[in-house]
């Protein structure tokens, strides 16, 4: 009796998680280091520095984006990509000034040009390489046995035997 | 004089593996019967050597024997007896003679396992797997030796990273390298059958069991990674594309990869070429693994065990054995004929498709990781990144695909398959999916709009998986007992597929909830306030000062309600230790199915509060449980009849299962 109650209150107590969990409305990209002090009111303001911030790289960290890291240096790069906001610079705008002050380093996801062809188009080149040796692998697989099947079609089993022959390999189950 | 006796194993070991990897090969050679059967027993021996060797190391650390070099290094006379222990393979010299262990450990498992291996064929995994070992005990001896004694002895140690001291370095490092070093296996036989001209299906079922345990241990090596990435701070959370994450990562995509190539050859004597050139190229991306971390040439996180004039040498190993695996491939692959005619839309078809976007995929990933090295190069001087926003990008735009397709493949036949018929049997499968796109869409209303997709992927993986397993034990279509009855009869291996890729779908539904929809509360709070955060209402208790064993902490109080009760008290805290004066962070976590409430003690503020950091991660479990899922649909393959009995023959269960 109270054990199905239990459980019956174990799932509606989850249920309403799960639910307000459904229900929390987050656009946010984590962020393991922004002070309390750093958060612009306005929360659009706030996810857009948020998420220009995932983009950017803690200069003396490894890997981390500023985001998440707690160096001086990230902080000081979080208040001023926030500062740039404020004053109503777009996104890219921010972008361009930190690449002209710090260099293109300072992105995680590099630009697309010259020096980043082969690391954006790497992967599409790889998936059509792959794709079509698989193509031209087949193809030249269906000609040769085309030719071996007319050789051989001579010594092929027979209806029966083949039956014959899934009889045997199948009956062996109980030999182990 | 203890250390010594290990000091002389590990020599002894050397020149045994010099023995064991040439007398055997050279008995194959002459087809000298006596001089095959020595690699077995030299196996054994080798690896009874070795652990006497480890052991004694081990030894060391635990008495803290400070005359050792390695042990003052690296570890404190006060330090707890697990981290004293898990200790001997937190930095550079132990680890190596840990991954030295494992490797001959894997040899003697063949020798003694391998019992129904043709004696050339074992005789020449043997001498291939003991040529690994030689370089890598050379490797040991000359530059990376932790038997070396000092004089006069210091009076105490310098302690253990202490980012490093946490119960997860005892688990985590030693299957990262099972799995690592369990790939030498594959090598071995792909190896082995280019010398030996034989790549057949049995070939194929010889090397399938090794692949799939190391598969397992690097399955589980990286998810206990990503675990301890996720509590401990400053390590980027459970993924975040580290240099040294992908090193990882890239091994078990190939690894992966082969497992699936492995099945085709076995089952349909197809993709033979392909498939040894994967064994090859997974156990080289193992070394690459292993000298990126070692080398420091990669700036990450892991750079507790770098010295780049090491690099060199394994960077020298990594080119003698990718390059002449490589150059025997490219002698002898021409005389592999490949056979098994099938259509695109079939079973071989899918797991084509599968090999092509996850060696994509890793190659990718080598690429991305690699790029910014060869810039500064190429460049001389400019810099570049290569980081999380690219890597999500287009590992997720290839993953796609891939988890669409999965589903599918399991319910094509063999040699010609039907993509209708095979869609249709999945109409319930779609259905769910459809309904959770709609579903998470309509109660989400904010997130990324791609979300939804992405979870309802999770679900049509994990639904896909039971229906396959359901549509083989003619659920609903005969009685609930004989569909029971058929469940038990299934060859373990079929099970363990659904289970693994049931684990993929567990995964992915926790990587796109916990990325997507996050919430997080940042704030200054003093003791007696309270917050909410996704429904759950926090109570910032008290701080207090605690010592640890050889730490101070500031330990906060956190009570957590839900729905009025208590659900929990956590304890961030931050310590520092006596030793170094480093402190780290450790998070409090609430873990449940359904989300994590992960609280950080930030800096105190001048106006006697403190930062608090206060995060729901919703179904961030689903990411390790995935991982845990998987290696047990991997073990339970391996409990297959017919790895057990290991005779090669053809699979007649799996047919006449496929048949009916």
């Amino acid at each position: 009796m109270s054990g199905s109650k239990k459980i019956l209150r174990f799932i509606s107590a989850h249920m309403a998680l799960l639910v307000a969990l459904l229900m929390v409305t987050i656009g946010f990209l984590s962020a393991e280091a922004v002070e309390p002090d750093e958060v612009i009111e306005d929360p659009r303001l706030e996810l857009r520095a948020r998420n220009l911030s995932a983009e950017l790289r803690c200069l003396v960290c490894q890997n981390q984006s500023i985001n998440d890291s707690n160096a001086p240096v990230a902080r000081d790069l979080r208040l001023l990509v926030r500062e740039r906001i404020i004053l109503g610079d777009s996104d890219a705008a921010v972008i361009d000034y930190l690449v002209a002050r710090y260099g293109e380093f300072i992105l995680l996801r590099p630009r697309f040009g010259w020096h980043t062809l082969l690391l954006w188009i790497s992967p599409l080149l790889l998936l059509v390489f792959g794709l079509l040796l698989v193509g031209f692998v087949v193809s030249k697989q269906k000609k040769s046995s085309k030719n071996v099947a007319s050789n051989t079609r001579a010594h092929s089993l027979s209806a029966s035997e083949q039956q014959r022959l899934e009889r045997l390999l199948s009956s062996d189950r109980h030999l182990f | 004089m203890g250390i010594e006796i290990g000091h002389f194993a590990l020599i002894s070991a050397l020149i045994i593996s010099v023995v064991q990897m040439v007398v055997p090969y050279y008995g194959v050679l002459k087809s000298d019967l006596r001089l095959m059967e020595l690699a077995a027993p030299a196996a054994v021996f080798q690896f009874a050597l070795l652990f006497i060797s480890f052991l004694t190391l081990v030894y060391a650390y635990i008495t803290s024997d400070f005359t050792v070099e390695n042990v003052f290094r690296n570890s404190h006379s006060t330090k707890p007896l697990i981290y004293k222990l898990s200790g001997v393979w937190g930095n550079h010299e132990g680890s190596m003679l840990l991954w030295l262990l494992i490797l001959s450990s894997f040899s003697a498992a063949v020798a003694v396992y391998g019992r129904n291996l043709p004696i050339s064929m074992k005789a020449t995994v043997l001498s291939v797997q003991s040529s690994i070992a030689f370089a890598f005990a050379l490797f040991i001896i000359f530059t990376s030796n932790p038997f070396v004694r000092i004089s006069p002895a210091p009076y105490d140690g310098k302690g253990l990273n202490p980012i490093l001291q946490d119960p997860a370095l005892a688990l985590h490092p030693p299957l990262l390298y099972l799995g690592y070093v369990g790939f030498s296996l594959a090598f071995s036989f792909a190896v082995a059958a280019l010398l030996e001209k034989r790549t057949d299906a049995a070939w194929a079922r010889w090397v399938r069991p090794w692949t799939l345990i190391a598969w397992i241990f690097l399955t589980l090596g990286i998810a206990i990674g990503s675990w301890w990435a996720y509590y401990e701070l400053g390590w980027g959370g459970w993924w975040f594309w580290d240099p040294v994450e992908n090193a990882s990562l890239m091994p078990w995509l190939s690894g992966t990869a082969l497992l699936h190539s492995a099945l085709v050859m076995e089952k349909r004597a197809a993709l033979k070429v392909w498939t040894i050139l994967l064994a090859i190229l997974t156990f080289s991306l193992s070394l690459l693994g292993t000298f990126l971390v070692r080398s420091g040439i990669l700036s990450s996180v892991h750079a507790f065990a770098v010295d780049p004039e090491r690099g060199i040498f394994i960077l020298l190993i990594i080119i003698v054995f990718t390059g002449g695996s490589l150059a025997l491939f490219a002698i002898r692959s021409g005389s592999i004929s490949d056979n098994g005619l099938f259509a695109p839309i079939s079973r071989e078809g899918s797991l084509i498709l599968n090999n092509v976007l996850l060696t994509v995929s890793c190659g990718v990933i080598l690429i991305g990781t690699l790029y910014p090295l060869a810039y500064e190069t190429i460049s001389g001087g400019d810099k570049l990144s290569v980081g999380a926003p690219y890597f999500d990008l287009v590992f997720g735009s290839l993953m796609a695909p891939l988890l669409i397709a999965l589903p599918l493949g399991p319910f094509l036949t063999w040699k010609r398959g039907d993509v209708i018929a095979a869609s249709q049997r999945l109409l319930f499968t779609g259905l769910i999916t459809m309904l959770t796109i709609v579903m998470v869409a309509a109660l989400v209303q904010r997130g990324p709009w791609l979300a939804p997709v992405g979870f309802s992927l999770g679900i049509w993986v994990m639904s896909g998986a039971v229906q396959e397993l359901f549509f083989r034990v003619n659920m609903g279509k005969t009685s609930l007992n004989n569909s029971l009855k058929r469940l038990m009869g299934l060859p373990r291996s079929m099970c363990g597929t659904s289970i693994a890729h049931f684990g993929v779908g567990l995964m992915v539904l926790g990587i796109v909830a916990t990325s997507a929809y996050r919430a997080e509360n940042i704030l200054i709070m003093k003791t007696g306030d309270q917050t909410k955060v996704a429904g759950h209402r926090l109570v910032f208790r008290k701080v207090q000062q605690q010592n640890g064993p050889n730490y101070n902490s500031l330990v906060g109080y956190f009570d957590v309600y839900w729905s009025d009760s208590k659900v929990a008290t956590l304890n961030p805290s931050k310590r520092t230790y006596n030793v170094s004066s480093q402190t780290t962070t450790e998070a409090g976590i609430h873990a449940s199915l359904f989300g994590d409430v992960y609280v950080v003690l930030g800096d105190a503020q001048k106006t006697n509060g403190f930062t608090v950091r206060i995060y729901f991660n919703p179904f961030v479990r689903f990411i390790w449980i995935g991982a845990l899922v998987m290696s047990l649909g991997g073990l339970i393959s391996l409990s297959d009849r017919r790895f057990r009995i290991g005779a090669p023959q053809r699979s007649r269960n799996t047919k006449l299962v496929l048949s009916e």
